[in-house]
């Protein structure tokens, strides 16, 4: 059972009831298929309303549930034969970040992605999916690899940011970070950045440059966390709802501001309650992608890449 | 990003003892280091550094276009361009027109052409005193035309970067800038040209980690503040003090992320020599 929140509350509330009435006739021999199946559609209808009107704070729980699909399991439903690489080949592996190459549809690609764990143990040993210096040149190491063998590359963000601490400043995470989106914007093969869970800051755009940037649903991207935003510019982090709906983090608004191409649907209720049909719709955008991807020349590509970048926030005098 | 992350520069200014009546205000500045009263006037004649202790003031975008450019041969390019607030937040309009008053500019960059020792050069030049430097569209914007002309005229680019980072208020729009600014980067690098980037105290956030950190080379300022995120978020997130001078330009010297730091005195010569030895076919 997925972890419930807060404005869940009412369909759970439902869901009970009906869980209810099914041990109570199947007890009793009473037939309730009535009852349950008008409470079963009203469960629905209600799970509707409140999936079509969330707000940005929803958005980023739904983002960060625990339960979510991440990288890991995308590459479990979507690729096959995944070989895991590790390493940077300066300075070691960070956990961070995983990458490797596997078959999509056939297809050999490279796939890099932010990892965050599904419990306490698990996001202390991917350090919550926060990259450092290693991990991105670890993810540079593997699109320079793409690029030899004419590779389609997949990257899957879902980070808070990039790991601020003491080691990876010595290491020069501003220059790992500024170093992979020169190796991304001028890799000659095709690049699919999908926002899976939460995306902010230099530490999601590290493996982000791409040519097509796809959102799913529920996924958020923006260049700071709503805390971040709220003990920043405010000095009171206890803002973070405020700031969520103040900085435009939701799919649709990073759609409708020319940065997303592509929103993802999710099942009714987010990707966690349904990782395998969550999955499936994913599949099917990244394999539409890539077709129109694999038709351009690589300077034809190039060409698009730059123009893309070039034209957000594009001024008039 | 790292705005907070940014101890305040006490630029105080003293006010005269009562004694000495015939000295008008604000002609004494301390320096934020050592403490030291200095008269403005040697300071400025200084280079605006403390003649106690070496501490670099922060400079603005024309004390630097007058220190490193040739005299007169300064032309800024796409001044016109206003701020933008595409969410239309009102707090960040009062932000803006604050920081134009403050700074009397119209964004945290300046942009243009002019020469040094008579080689011509492009130039963009950040300013902390415009919403500490941070780069939203329009900042973006101006660095890649500065860029842009770089390779159109195939002239050397010289950015001296001073930022916090990334604009918080214009969001996923701000972050772009990292992307777009960089694209035209490797395009100006592709066609074989020259771009020093020179870090200024404060150079961190998205800035370092966009243009600021892909010159074919790399000069800093003394004890410049660099890296990615604020000594301040560092602390709070590992609960413990960082050393001193911790992310000044010397520890990234000393860890390989910057070929050589240079005194702001020794500024312009240095550029001069390093363009000098770029130039091609007359030597």
């Amino acid at each position: 059972m997925a972890a419930i929140l807060e404005f869940e509350k009412p369909i759970q509330e439902l869901e009970n009831k009906i869980s209810e009435l099914r041990t109570f006739s199947k007890e009793k021999g009473i037939d309730l298929s009535n009852e349950i199946a008008i409470l079963e559609k009203r469960a629905v209808e209600v799970r509707e309303l409140i999936y079509s009107n969330l707000t940005a704070w929803q958005h980023v729980l739904i983002a960060r549930h625990p339960e979510r699909p991440n990288t890991s399991d995308y590459i479990n439903y979507l690729f096959q034969d995944f070989i895991e690489m590790h390493g940077d080949r300066y300075y070691g592996d960070d956990p961070a970040v995983i990458g490797g190459i596997g078959r999509f549809n056939g297809r050999p690609v490279t796939v890099i992605g932010q990892l965050k764990g599904k419990d306490t143990k698990e996001n202390l040993a991917r350090n919550f999916g926060m990259a450092h210096p290693e991990g991105y040149r670890k993810a540079m190491r593997l699109m320079k690899q793409a690029e030899k063998f004419n590779r389609p590359v997949v990257c899957f963000i879902d980070t808070p940011g990039a790991y601020p601490g003491i080691g990876a400043e010595e290491r020069g995470q501003f220059e790992a970070i500024a170093r992979s989106i020169l190796i991304m914007a001028t890799l000659k093969v095709p690049i699919i950045a999908v926002v899976i869970g939460e995306g902010f800051s230099g530490g999601a755009l590290g493996i982000g440059v791409g040519d097509r940037i796809l959102m799913q649903e529920h996924s958020i991207y923006s260049v700071i966390t709503p805390e971040g935003y709220a003990s920043i510019l405010w000095k009171d982090s206890t803002r973070n709802r405020e700031a969520a709906e103040t900085i435009r983090i939701v799919a649709r608004d990073i759609q409708k501001l020319g940065v997303a191409d592509k929103i993802v649907p999710e099942p009714v209720g987010g990707a966690h309650r349904d990782p395998a049909a969550a999955a499936g719709f994913l599949g099917e955008a990244i394999a539409e992608t890539m077709e129109e991807l694999l038709e351009l020349a690589p300077e034809a590509l190039l060409a698009r890449r730059y123009e893309k970048y070039r034209s957000i926030g594009n001024l008039a005098d | 990003m790292v705005l907070e992350a940014f101890r305040k520069q006490k630029q105080t200014t003293v006010q005269p003892d009562t004694e000495n009546r015939d000295i008008p205000d604000g002609i004494w500045i301390k320096c934020s280091r050592c403490e030291e009263i200095l008269l403005n006037k040697d300071l400025d004649k200084n280079y605006k550094v403390c003649h106690k202790c070496g501490f670099h003031f922060r400079l603005k975008a024309a004390e630097r276009i007058k220190m490193i450019l040739d005299e007169g041969s300064f032309r800024e390019i796409d001044a016109g361009i206003l701020p933008v607030n595409p969410f239309k937040l009102a707090d960040y309009e009062r932000k803006l027109r604050e920081a134009r008053d403050k700074s009397g500019l119209n964004e945290a960059v300046v942009a243009g052409e002019g020469s040094i020792e008579g080689v011509p050069v492009i130039t963009a030049i950040m300013d902390t005193n415009f919403m500490m430097g941070s780069m939203g569209t329009v900042v973006g914007e101006k660095i890649t035309r500065a860029i842009e002309a770089a390779a159109a005229q195939k002239k050397p680019l010289i950015i001296f970067a001073a930022s916090g980072g990334a604009r918080m208020q214009e969001g996923i729009l701000s972050l772009m800038q990292l992307a777009k600014t960089v694209e035209a980067l490797a395009r100006l690098s592709e066609a074989g040209q020259l771009y020093i980037s020179v870090l200024t105290d404060p150079t961190t956030g998205g800035v370092s980690a966009s243009f600021a950190a892909l010159g074919d080379i790399i000069l800093a300022e003394p004890e410049a503040m660099i890296g990615f995120t604020g000594p301040r978020v560092i602390e709070q997130t590992i609960r413990q003090k960082l050393p001193e001078g911790f992310q000044r330009a010397e520890f990234f010297e000393q860890h390989g992320f910057v070929d050589k730091i240079v005194p702001r005195s020794q500024m312009k010569e240095t550029l001069a020599k390093l363009l000098k030895l770029h130039l091609q076919g007359e030597q």
